[in-house]
């Protein structure tokens, strides 16, 4: 059989698996999408409360958008980001991680099957979080550049599989301790990377660290595409920095996952229950 | 041409591992203790033979099924697998060999089927071969067509064991390591599970690496047994080779229980509850 056909098989086979995941556990599924819906509703009706807060004239609907992109983004991005830095968590929950590693199945091949789904679960997830919302608050996104936002989120997509791979790595190292500290790891990107403001209003010494977050750079181009109509021509710049980092980002995970790897079959953390 | 499915070499491995009778304080590292899990362990396993590695608990059986498939690198020794280094060459290891552990470890909430065709897409098999060959084998396991649609968590301890090894079998290894498959199940499903053991080493090329604390399994179903104590291995040969290293007493047949407390100097179970759980 070619290598390549065997290697495809092997990644459908996490794409496969991760849709069965969401099936049998339905209710939780059910469960996130309301928290993640109530959260991006509340965060909203924050700029929507600002006049009466502030009591001062503000232009309420750009404020919408404004938490709007910045809430939906961010819910896009940290699918893709939980997707994949929990693939090593979730086998250690299931009790398969031997098993799925002891498969030949490279792991680059790992990646890609649990890339693909994450993307399109992250995709379909914030398109029904977008379709509820929409129903709440007039949105009006006439004089957006929607092909801009499209390459930008993809642009991000790719920085935010790096960024997932890098965490991966702390299951795989911390078997008992490893899944909490990925979630510190998107609390600090949800912080300093502007999702809900703009980073300027944080201390210097944050500023500093918010320009790191390949975050930082997606929601400020897409803010750039669907609140202010920017050319996709000025975004480019962002767009390929984004690929650069994200590449680079992917990279350096795949390799520090390789010695990470070895290092638990070496120190014998590959155990089922941690 | 490689004769020699599996060879070990001098194989050492410790573990490190907190030491659990220091006091736990905050803002302290707590000392590691080492744990020899296997020490200069060397065997050979000829292709098509059915090989057993018994030992009490502890005994690092386990670690050294581990080592082999490619879970574990060994801190000293080699381990290679039809002449396929495990530490050098472990994509070649891995499509040559499949394992069925002791705690069958599954996605709980899927089916038999869903987790079976997972783990032949992971092997590359194509779906509508996969999905005929899991059908035959886990109707010869004896599991019902009715369970196969059925979230694994809803069957029996014995019942998962037997989908795990269906799904040893399933991607046809040339190389099995059963490592205690028959542990905790009731003697209808052992009596199974053995069966079936049987049958695929009648008439398929394949040779079977067994560890297992249960004496009368060993005897039953292996060509040859390594007796391994304290992560060493005291004595290897076929079972009856075993039983004739010492005198019968009052005509009884000796057994590998005498066996192996003639070698090691205790019970098999005063060595469970002496050795700590490495594996």
């Amino acid at each position: 059989m070619p290598a390549f056909i065997r290697e495809m098989r092997g990644a459908y086979a996490f794409v496969e698996r991760n849709v069965n995941l969401i099936k049998r556990y339905w209710g939780w599924e059910v469960v996130w999408l309301v928290y993640s819906l109530v959260n991006s509703l509340a965060v909203t009706y924050i700029g929507a409360g600002m006049e009466r807060i502030s009591g001062q004239a503000l232009d309420t609907e750009y404020l919408i958008t404004y938490l709007l992109v910045g809430t939906l983004i961010w819910q896009y991005l940290s699918v893709i980001f939980y997707a994949i830095s929990e693939m090593i968590a979730w086998e250690r929950w299931e009790g398969t991680i031997e098993y799925t590693f002891m498969a030949p199945v490279s792991r680059p091949t790992h990646l890609i099957g649990t890339t693909l789904f994450a993307i399109g679960y992250g995709v379909v997830r914030t398109l029904v979080i977008l379709a509820i919302v929409a129903g709440f608050f007039r949105l009006d996104l006439g004089g957006a550049n929607l092909i801009g936002a499209v390459l930008m989120l993809l642009a991000g997509s790719v920085s935010f599989v790096g960024l997932g791979i890098l965490a991966a790595v702390l299951p795989l190292l911390y078997p008992e301790r490893g899944a909490q500290m990925t979630n510190a790891v998107a609390a600090i990107l949800l912080l300093i990377s502007g999702v809900y403001y703009p980073i300027e209003t944080l201390p210097g010494w944050l500023q500093v660290i918010a320009a790191g977050s390949p975050a930082t750079y997606v929601i400020r181009g897409m803010r750039a595409c669907l609140l202010r109509g920017e050319a996709t021509a000025t975004l480019l710049p962002t767009i390929f920095l984004l690929i650069g980092i994200g590449l680079a980002i992917i990279v350096v995970g795949l390799i520090i996952f390789r010695y990470v790897e070895a290092y638990a079959k070496r120190a014998g953390r590959l155990k089922r229950s941690g | 041409m490689c004769t020699h499915a599996l060879e070990i070499e001098g194989v050492h491995k410790v573990f490190a591992r907190k030491d659990r009778s220091a006091s736990k304080r905050p803002f302290r590292r707590r000392k590691r203790e080492r744990v020899v899990a296997l020490r200069d362990v060397s065997l050979r396993i000829e292709r098509g033979e059915v090989f057993g590695v018994l030992g009490p608990n502890g005994s690092g059986k386990s670690t050294l099924i581990r080592l082999v498939s490619t879970l574990l690198l060994p801190d000293e020794g080699r381990i290679r697998v039809f002449g396929h280094d495990v530490a050098e060459d472990p994509f070649a290891v891995k499509r040559m060999i499949n394992r069925v552990s002791v705690d069958a470890a599954f996605f709980k909430k899927f089916s038999p089927i869903e987790n079976l065709l997972y783990a032949a897409r992971l092997y590359g098999l194509p779906a509508g071969e996969a999905k005929e060959r899991m059908r035959t084998i886990m109707t010869r396991l004896g599991l019902k067509e009715s369970t196969f649609g059925q979230p694994m968590e809803h069957m029996s301890r014995g019942m998962q064991q037997k989908v795990a090894v269906a799904r040893g079998f399933l991607t046809s290894p040339i190389l099995l390591l059963l490592d205690e498959p028959t542990t905790g199940l009731d003697p209808h499903s052992k009596r199974d599970v053995q069966a079936f053991v049987d049958e695929i080493r009648a008439s398929h090329d394949a040779t079977v690496l067994l560890t297992t604390h249960d004496m009368a399994e060993a005897d039953r179903l292996c060509d040859r047994i390594a007796i391994i104590d304290d992560g060493g291995i005291v004595a290897l040969d076929t079972p009856e080779g075993l039983k004739r290293r010492i005198p019968s007493e009052n005509g009884h047949e000796p057994t590998l229980e005498d066996v192996f407390i003639a070698l090691t100097g205790r019970g098999f179970e005063d060595a469970e509850s002496e050795t700590e759980e490495v594996d």
